[in-house]
């Protein structure tokens, strides 16, 4: 098991991940693409904590973070998705231009 | 930058020329003690503190507890402390000093603000700080509750500065300067209600008359310093004193002239007295400064001044002059008394008496007698400062400047009458009086210039000699018609407050002793105090050495004569004031009541024909000269706008509105990138973050 297969599944999360973000329509599935970017991000974190064998395991709590974070993230995503739905009687974003003016 | 140097110069040329001089000169050689040390060199406070004072009192009197009086009081307090501190100095050690600070150098030509402290100019100190200090006083309580109080005591206080700036100067050039600081607060003070369109006419005749003769004053300045090559008096009366008159020998006679009539205009000498009786439109207290201390004593005191230069000696200079000078007092001492006698309003009889007076000061200025027309001064100062002040009293409890609106205020008034009294018996010459030694002394000195050589003198002194019983007689009319008969006037009389009889009183006592200081035989001690720096110049004048009794014999019943007349006409009998008044002589009083015809011809032949022309031609230069220039101004600046309105509108206008387009024109370009959709900026911020990425591998 080298470091490179540990960096290539993350890289794969990473970029499904962004894929999923800029295609994707419905905004649900736009925020789990984003749950993917940031996984993709955990596996890179925990694979060179233990690669570089840091001490203090910097890259292993940055994941806990990152994945605390997540779920604020999801929590509140969901819940802006939600007040849009219930306005707009949609999560399609490409009908959500509120932003350009 | 001391001038010791030249005055030790004088000193050695003195005792040099002692020698010869000695016999014509009765005083011994004269050193003076003082020429040096804190208390001279400090002097120049006496001319600065009173200047200043006017400043403080023009920017901050109004606000302070009496409106600026305290400050005008105390600077002119401080004056006279100073002045009688010299004088007293001078007295016992004699003083010559000169300080001087360089201003300006212009070529050759150095200017310079000096002080000179010598016997003349101490004597003015004291004369303008004592009367002027109790003027002072006096002016609080009469000036009360006028309008304009604190300014009368800014421009008062720059009157007396001014004064002082003249007396202490060492050169023409500040004595110039001096003598138009007087000319222009007199001209404040006389037209101080100006409400009254008479009063502004006063000032201007009195502005007027005093800048025609300044243009003398001026161009006699010129000559002489063209031709000594400086402007300093201790230059020319070196020149004088040396006989050495170079250029000046031609043009001395010119330039004393000149200089004459700058005086002549100053001391208000006939034909240039108009100015003076029309002065009374000021304020009283302004009247007694006037007439007594400031102003009117300029032209003699310049004279004193330029002494050695009209005396001459060596006949090289203006010593013909004199001949001018002594008629033309005569003339003003004998016609202006006549003129005294027909006034109705108590301050111009005071006034014509002053000119006649002054007649007298330059008529011994013009024999030579340089001591006897001080001296003059000197006494004429305090009690006409007291018959102004005492006029001022009776005017402010009755009123009215009209005698006929008087009478009877004898009892009603005591002080202002026995002190009144005092002025006037010292005025008339009644021995012990100041006026009696004095005026004595002047008639002694044309008596001895005109058995002497000076042929004018003789004819003088006769003038001199009426001139006394005129003043008698108007006095004896003046008293006889204000203090004694009947009130006739509306206002409730009273006697003045405190405030305005002490000035009296103190002035009485300088009336009567005042003279006791040069009492030939007795005790001449102003002769010496006066010419502090003439034994230098190894020039003096005649000293009697006791009374010359053949002239007190003659003058003594000719004054009694004129009061005794004077009583005869006006004050025998108890009628009603206009009944008193009623004297007259049918051609000469209307003579005198028209002035002469002076003021009319002034007015006819000169005013009116020069302004008349004048005003044509100013009307002309106005219309057309000055209003199209103000109209091309207007035309210019018209068209200089319309220049700037082209460029305005194009150029300005042009740079802001394309610079509007541009940034509209990026923002709606960069518009079309901001769609509001989530996913696009996403997009962009990875593109962002892929850039940042590739840049931070290449570098």
């Amino acid at each position: 098991m080298t470091v490179v297969q540990f960096v290539l599944v993350g890289m794969a999360f990473f970029s499904i991940g962004l894929y999923g973000v800029l295609s994707r329509k419905n905004a649900v599935l736009i925020l789990a693409s984003v749950e993917l970017m940031l996984a993709g991000v955990n596996i890179n974190m925990v694979t060179f904590d233990t690669y570089l064998q840091d001490q203090l395991h910097a890259g292993q709590i940055f994941s806990l973070f990152i994945i605390a974070l997540a779920a604020a993230e999801v929590g509140i995503g969901i819940a802006i998705i939600l007040l849009i739905f219930r306005n707009l009687q949609t999560a399609d974003v490409d009908s959500l231009d509120l932003m350009k003016d | 930058m001391h001038r010791l140097l030249t005055i030790a110069s004088q000193i050695t040329l003195a005792a040099g020329e002692e020698g010869e001089s000695a016999a014509e000169e009765a005083h011994d050689a004269f050193v003076p003690g003082i020429t040096s040390g804190p208390l001279v060199e400090w002097a120049w406070l006496i001319v600065v503190v009173p200047i200043i004072a006017t400043f403080i009192i023009m920017f901050w009197g109004k606000k302070m507890p009496f409106k600026g009086w305290e400050i005008a009081w105390g600077s002119i307090g401080f004056v006279a402390i100073y002045g009688t501190v010299l004088f007293v100095l001078n007295a016992t050690q004699g003083i010559v000093y000169e300080g001087a600070v360089e201003i300006a150098q212009i070529g050759d030509l150095t200017l310079e603000w000096g002080w000179v402290v010598d016997g003349l100019s101490i004597m003015m100190y004291f004369l303008v700080g004592v009367v002027g200090f109790l003027v002072f006083t006096y002016a609080k309580s009469y000036m009360k509750g006028d309008v304009r109080f604190t300014w009368f005591f800014a421009s008062f206080s720059l009157f007396a500065g001014g004064m002082l700036v003249l007396v202490s100067a060492p050169n023409l050039i500040q004595l110039i300067v001096g003598w138009e600081l007087v000319g222009v607060s007199s001209y404040l003070l006389i037209g101080h209600y100006w409400e009254d369109l008479a009063n502004v006419d006063a000032a201007n005749t009195a502005f007027m008359v005093n800048k025609v003769a300044d243009a003398g004053l001026f161009l006699g300045a010129i000559i002489m310093a063209v031709s000594v090559g400086s402007f300093r008096f201790d230059d020319i009366i070196d020149v004088v004193v040396h006989g050495e008159a170079g250029m000046l020998s031609q043009y001395a006679f010119w330039a004393g002239l000149l200089i004459f009539i700058g005086a002549m205009g100053k001391s208000a000498q006939f034909p240039l007295h108009v100015w003076l009786p029309d002065a009374m439109a000021g304020p009283t207290p302004v009247s007694a400064l006037m007439h007594a201390a400031t102003m009117v004593t300029a032209g003699v005191y310049l004279l004193a001044r330029l002494f050695p230069f009209y005396l001459d000696p060596t006949g090289m200079f203006a010593g013909d002059v004199r001949d001018i000078i002594i008629v033309i007092g005569g003339l003003t001492l004998f016609l202006m008394g006549f003129l005294a006698i027909v006034q109705k309003d108590i301050k111009k009889v005071l006034a014509y008496s002053t000119v006649s007076q002054l007649g007298y000061m330059v008529a011994a200025m013009g024999a030579g007698a340089y001591t006897a027309g001080l001296f003059h001064l000197f006494t004429h100062a305090f009690f006409k400062a007291l018959l102004f002040l005492g006029a001022g009293s009776i005017i402010h409890a009755v009123h009215s400047n009209n005698m006929l609106d008087m009478g009877g205020l004898r009892k009603k008034m005591p002080v202002t009458f026995w002190t009144f009294i005092v002025g006037t018996l010292a005025l008339i010459g009644i021995f012990p009086f100041a006026g009696f030694f004095s005026k004595d002394e002047i008639l002694a000195s044309m008596k001895y210039a005109g058995e002497n050589g000076q042929d004018m003198a003789n004819f003088i002194l006769i003038l001199g000699i009426a001139g006394a019983f005129i003043t008698a007689f108007y006095m004896t009319r003046l008293l006889a018609l204000t203090f004694f008969g009947k009130y006739e006037g509306h206002a409730e009389p009273h006697e003045s407050p405190k405030m305005m009889t002490v000035p009296l009183v103190a002035l009485a006592f300088f009336a009567v002793a005042a003279g006791w200081i040069n009492w030939p035989g007795v005790y001449t001690g102003f002769t010496t105090w006066v010419a502090t720096r003439i034994p230098l110049t190894g020039m003096g004048d005649h000293h009697p050495e006791g009374l010359d009794w053949s002239l007190v014999v003659i003058v003594t019943p000719v004054v009694l004569a004129g009061v005794v007349a004077g009583w005869f006409v006006y004050g025998r009998k108890k009628k009603p004031q206009a009944e008193r008044d009623s004297f007259r002589i049918p051609v000469l009083w209307p003579f005198f009541e028209n002035l002469y015809y002076i003021p009319d011809f002034y007015m006819n032949a000169i005013v009116r024909p020069i302004m008349g022309p004048i005003s044509r031609v100013v009307l002309w230069f106005d219309m057309y000269v000055i209003d199209g220039f103000v109209n091309l101004v207007g035309l210019g600046s018209l068209g200089l706008a319309k220049v700037v309105r082209v460029f305005d509108q194009n150029v300005v206008d042009g740079f802001y509105n394309e610079l509007g387009a541009g940034v509209g024109g990026s923002g709606s370009g960069l518009r079309l990138m901001f769609t509001g959709r989530v996913q696009q900026y996403a997009a962009f911020s990875f593109i962002g973050v892929v850039v940042i990425a590739v840049l931070f591998i290449i570098l």
